[in-house]
């Protein structure tokens, strides 16, 4: 084994520069021999721009990468591979249409005089399958196993063909509690060769169960290196959120709610999130706060109709209602901005008009086209309002910026008159100002008697503008805040809560 | 056990035992070698073409030029045989450099273009058959001796039947392409674009060499099907084997390949191709059904089979076998 | 919706140029190209003669653009035009009214196109390939219903919509120029083309956006099974018969790179039928041109395909960027997003 205080892979003053950002800046990692490494932050953070600089996925603007003594500068992902350091995603990275072996091998196969031996390689497979802890039928396809399966194959691919660093990004995210030991097993294992394993993930738990040390960015840069077993969940999740925590007490301005409005009871969908119960009163804003993945997005889709639930029931002031998809949402007055804006939000190479009024237009149906006069009066009217920057309303929306794209999306919402706004991460990579201007307008939406609900991973946001947080974990509701009980620590608080019972460690 | 993936092969050979015993009942005289080498025979270009079919598909392209690739091969054939000395084995090595490096250029447009193989082949398919016209526009009649001695090859087997050097040349063509597809890194390369080029990247799959080869691939075995269609029809017309690319890919599906790349065999396209020379076959002793049958039903057993296709990859992904096999955590 | 009169100019304006380079090499190599005569009240001159033999190729585009606008394609037209021709051809020759025997075809290709959109919309099946099985099933359904002969006619009415005219004028003409301006007017005077080219760009934004995209999809299917039934009646009335191997062979492919020369994006999107038409006519003009200059007309095929080749190849999204990165360079502005639209590998498109 080597020397386990010498770094295995050591990278000082990494830059990346991307058009107008910054999304490294001057980031140091150190990963020793038979370390598992925990890799945090929230999303947007710099996690991803780091791993593909150090992969070679991507150039980076400056700084030095030491492998094992030596210093390396990969130029491509087969060359740091080549090199030693594999990686393995959070989908899983193999072909499905092949079978184990055959994924295991691929680029590498055993061959003779040109020819593949299919049986050698096979018999290969097992063998280093069961090193993983994996006895399985190599000769199956890849499909034929379960998620987790596939996942120690990609890890087992990735070390027979790196070998010295392993990185990890969100292995586990779509995986099952007796999954998660399976890969976990795996990694320890791998730390007793003497790996260093670098682990990705979002759910704080598993960090504290697997990891030696944590390094958490924040904004591209480096804002700790923590030797986990001195630290508390608490701290992480204050050092990933950042901002010291301030116990400033929020006013609440008046206007306290109104009538019940939507009531949800028993919504939920299997593997996807727990079922819920949740009321939403007119002129209120329930704030959503969890990790990622702890199901703030699935809640929105559920109810949205974006994604069809297995169970539940659905009133609207008093009403049982059904939803099961977008359509029946709008008909019944909800809106949702969704998480990710590019995929599932904007209308790229449509004009910022057209995207203004889609919605608008798709609930009056396409025989009647609302006037040309009338698009442009709504279209202008919330330019105005929103204060959205463009050099004309018929450029396609895709060359907007960030936080106009998303104060597009909100004008085409509003321009059906909601009567419930549901809004998943409505400040993520927009710049400050659109970000301070999409709070403002919450507010105002609330006073103006709407019912919102926001999904957000900004604590101080939601904070600022939520009557009432529910927080999630690990995709079902574990609290709610009211009134003075809202403040980022306690939430946080909520967040990290040590389960008593089925933590392992 | 049966793997889902072997299932549409399975189909297909049950398709084709089935239908050939139905054929047997009704008519007996089907089962006589005359009927098996002629099925061999007729269908040899079809065959040999739907092998490099089946490369592109797995991969996730297709090729629409092959149909004009065949009629140029024959014209060009014919034309150079007719007007200069040339040997036909030279010929024939000539044309095959022709097609095989007019497969790889569209190969390669699809590649570095980064264009749809739809397109680039479409384009390729009006320059092909526009090529033949250019070369001739009538049919020109192939008198050579060693045309003759390479007809006059057969074995002639009990009870009758003819089974020539043609026949033989696709099944050669079927165990090369098989032995190639399942048994060399290029064929898991194939496989592995047709699985997901994106991951086949990160995977270190080379993308522009595969994709480049599997078309010279199919141009390569167009020219080759070209050569066993003049020796079929001893002439090269420019307006022969049209719609052919069209039958290839029928052949391809019905044998259980996926037309969106990733899985089948190349044994299943040669029994896609029996079950078609079949239903010719059963059409032709019938004597009252007609000719348009063959189109319809060909049309029906693709649906059927895009649709047990569908149903597979439905079942898949609706409902994963956890199988974890006995994992020891440590 | 958005298209002003200067825009929609601004968006033809390159067809619109090919067009009349193409059409003036034809008065070149025929200095008599552009004269029109009058005969017995109707008119002749190749320039009619582009705008009639190009009747087929502009009908079938119509719809085509509709369906590659949702990011489809339909490679079954031309069977539907023989399915269409046959249908006509038979129902006429039953003795029904020629008005019967067209609606009857057209019926039938909307039942076809219906049949398509089926496979895409709810089963969904890539649209290559749920065209393919009508592509390959549809001639001999044609054959079936004209019994394998060329099925010939004599009705006068029949006839009149391929071969006849209408003051003056030949009836293929008016046709497609009244169902195009009919196309361009449903969807830019309703929110129709918009709500084609939102599914056609994001289909997840727009199932979001409350757009019903299952219902649009099977209606534009349909809408390009209607083009080409009009298309197969046309061609048939012109021969007086329905010819079930050869009506509308090969022509989904001439329709497919109309659209394509119209500059519409296989990828789907913002769409112009306007251009879609004006890429028909350089196809007709191209072939005219190819007669007229005395070249062979074997030549047709190769000029054919080397002009796609250079049309697609100035439009793939590769050259485009790498264009735009010079000129980038070269004028000091930032550098470019990455494309938004990247093209699709075949696997990642079937996905």
């Amino acid at each position: 084994m080597p020397d386990p205080t010498r770094p295995l892979l050591h990278a000082s003053g990494i830059s990346k520069f991307f058009p107008g950002a910054v999304a490294l800046d001057e980031v140091e990692l150190t990963l020793l021999p038979g370390e598992v490494h925990a890799l945090l932050g929230e999303n947007g953070a710099g996690k991803s721009t780091l791993i593909k600089c150090l992969t070679g996925a991507y150039r980076r603007d400056g700084g030095t990468i030491t492998l094992d003594g030596a210093e390396i500068d990969p130029v491509s992902t087969n060359e740091s591979q080549a090199l030693g350091i594999g990686t393995v995603y959070q989908e899983v990275n193999l072909l499905p249409n092949l079978t184990v072996a055959e994924n295991l091998f691929l680029g590498r196969q055993i061959t003779r005089g040109g020819l593949l031996r299919r049986r050698a390689m096979i018999r290969a497979a097992r063998e280093v399958l069961l090193d993983y802890g994996l006895d399985i039928d190599p000769a199956e396809p890849l499909t034929s196993y379960s998620v987790a399966v596939q996942q120690v194959v990609a890890i087992a691919r990735a070390v027979e063909m790196s070998g010295k660093v392993l990185i990890l990004d969100e292995p586990t995210a779509s995986l099952d509690r007796e999954e998660v030991q399976l890969v976990f097993s795996v990694i320890r294992k791998l730390r007793e060769r003497g790996l260093a394993v670098v682990f990705i993930t979002h759910f704080l738990d598993q960090v504290f169960e697997i990891s030696d040390r944590a390094t958490v960015l924040r904004n591209g840069r480096v804002v700790g290196e923590r030797d986990l077993s001195q630290v508390t969940p608490n701290d992480i999740v204050t050092l990933m959120l950042g901002r010291q925590l301030e116990e400033r007490v929020h006013e609440r301005k008046g206007g306290r709610a109104g009538e019940v409005l939507v009531e949800v009871e028993a919504l939920g969908k299997r593997g996807m999130i727990e079922p819920f119960d949740l009321t939403i009163h007119q002129g209120e804003v329930v704030g959503l706060a969890g990790l990622l993945g702890s199901g703030r997005t699935e809640t929105a889709n559920l109810l949205f109709g974006a994604v069809q639930g297995d169970q539940g029931r659905l009133r609207k002031r008093g009403r049982e209602i059904r939803i099961t998809r977008p359509r029946d949402a709008i008909t019944q007055r909800f809106a949702l901005c969704p998480e990710d804006r590019k995929t599932d939000g904007i209308v790229g190479d449509l004009s910022v008009r057209d995207n203004i009024i889609l919605a608008l237009q798709a609930r009056q149906g396409w025989t009647r086209p609302l006037p040309r006069a009338k698009v442009n009066e709504i279209a202008e009217h919330y330019v105005r309002a929103l204060d959205i920057r463009l050099a004309s309303l018929d450029m396609p929306i895709r060359l907007l910026s960030g936080g106009n794209q998303q104060k597009a999306l909100l004008a085409r919402w509003l321009a059906t008159q909601p009567e419930l706004l549901i809004l998943d991460e409505p400040t993520r990579g927009i710049d400050v100002g659109a970000h301070a201007e999409i709070i403002a307008l919450i507010e105002r939406l609330r006073e103006e008697g709407m019912a919102l609900l926001v999904a957000s991973s900004e604590l101080e946001e939601l904070v600022a503008y939520s009557t009432r947080v529910v927080v999630l974990r690990d995709r079902r509701q574990v609290g709610e805040l009211t009134g003075d009980q809202i403040t980022p620590s306690n939430i946080v608080a909520a967040i990290a809560a040590e389960e008593p019972k089925e933590a392992t460690a | 056990m049966i793997r889902s993936t072997h299932l549409p092969l399975l189909v297909t050979l049950l398709t084709f035992v089935l239908a050939y015993a139905l054929c047997a009942a009704q008519y007996p005289a089907m089962l006589s070698t005359r009927v098996v080498a002629n099925l061999l025979t007729d269908n040899a270009f079809l065959g040999i073409v739907a092998v490099g079919m089946t490369f592109v598909i797995l991969s996730g392209g297709i090729d629409l030029s092959v149909g004009s690739v065949i009629a140029f091969t024959g014209v060009f054939l014919a034309v150079v045989l007719r007007d200069t000395s040339i040997h036909p084995l030279t010929a024939f090595v000539l044309v095959l450099a022709l097609t095989t490096a007019f497969g790889a250029a569209m190969g390669a447009v699809i590649h570095y273009l980064e264009m749809p193989p739809f397109i680039v082949t479409l384009a390729g398919m009006f320059f092909a058959r526009g090529a033949a016209y250019v070369l001739s526009t009538d049919s020109v009649p192939i008198e050579h001796e060693f045309y003759d001695f390479l007809q006059s090859l057969y074995y002639k087997a009990p009870g009758g039947g003819r089974f020539r050097l043609i026949g033989a040349v696709m099944l050669l063509a079927f165990v090369a392409g098989g032995l190639v597809l399942h048994r060399t890194r290029l064929g898991q390369n194939v496989y592995a674009l047709g699985g997901g080029v994106a991951t086949a990247r990160l995977m270190g799959v080379p993308l522009a060499r595969t994709t480049v080869s599997i078309y010279a691939i199919s141009g390569g075995l167009a020219g080759l099907a070209g050569i066993v269609f003049s020796l079929y029809t001893s002439a090269g017309y420019s307006l022969a084997t049209v719609g052919v690319e069209l039958d290839a890919i029928a052949a391809v599906v019905i044998g259980g390949t996926l037309l969106s790349g990733g899985y089948g065999f190349v044994a299943g396209t040669f029994f896609g191709i029996l079950i078609m020379g079949l239903i010719q076959t059963y059409i032709v002793f019938d004597g009252t059904l007609s000719s348009w049958w063959t189109k319809i039903v060909i049309g029906a057993l693709l649906f059927a089979f895009i649709l047990l296709q569908k149903g597979l990859t439905w079942a898949t992904t609706s409902r994963k076998r956890v199988r974890t096999g006995s994992a020891t955590p440590s | 919706m958005s298209a002003t009169t200067s825009s929609v100019f601004k968006r033809i304006l390159p067809q619109l140029i090919i067009l009349a380079v193409v059409l003036a090499l034809n008065v070149i190599v025929f200095p008599g190209f552009l004269n029109i005569e009058v005969h017995n009240g109707r008119i002749f001159g190749n320039l009619i003669d582009v705008l009639n033999r190009g009747a087929p190729v502009a009908l079938l585009c119509i719809g085509m653009t509709l369906v590659i606008a949702t990011r489809g394609i339909d490679l079954s037209v031309g069977a539907v035009m023989a399915i269409a021709g046959a249908t006509a051809a038979s129902l006429v020759s039953d003795g029904h009214h020629w008005t019967t025997s067209l609606l009857g075809a057209l019926l039938v290709g909307s039942l076809c196109g219906l049949w398509n959109g089926f496979l895409v919309a709810v089963l969904r099946i890539q649209p290559i390939v749920a065209t393919l099985v009508l592509m390959v099933a549809g001639r001999g359904i044609a054959q079936l219903i004209t019994e394998g002969t060329i099925l010939t006619f004599i009705d006068p009415g029949l006839i009149r919509l391929g071969a006849g005219t209408i003051i003056g004028i030949p009836t293929p003409i008016l046709i497609w120029i009244a169902l195009g301006a009919g196309a361009i007017l449903a969807v830019r005077r309703t929110a129709l083309g918009m709500l084609i080219e939102a599914i056609g760009i994001n289909e997840a934004s727009s199932r979001l956006a409350g757009i019903n995209s299952r219902v649009l999809l099977i209606c534009v299917y349909a809408m390009t099974g209607l083009c080409a039934a009009l298309a197969g009646v046309i061609v048939a009335a012109d021969i007086k018969g329905a010819d079930a191997n050869n009506a509308g062979l090969w022509l989904e492919l001439d329709a497919i790179l109309a659209v394509v020369i119209g500059g519409n994006s296989l990828l789907g999107g913002r769409f112009s039928i306007l251009a879609s038409l004006l890429g028909a006519l350089i196809i007709q003009s191209v072939n005219s041109l190819i007669l007229l200059s005395g070249m062979p007309p074997e030549f047709n095929l190769i000029i054919k395909s080397v002009l796609i080749l250079c049309i697609l190849v100035i439009q793939s999204p590769k050259v485009g960027h790498l264009i735009y990165m010079l000129r980038a360079s070269s004028l000091h502005v930032p550098p470019p997003e990455t494309p938004s639209r990247r093209v699709l590998t075949p696997k990642e498109d079937a996905q």
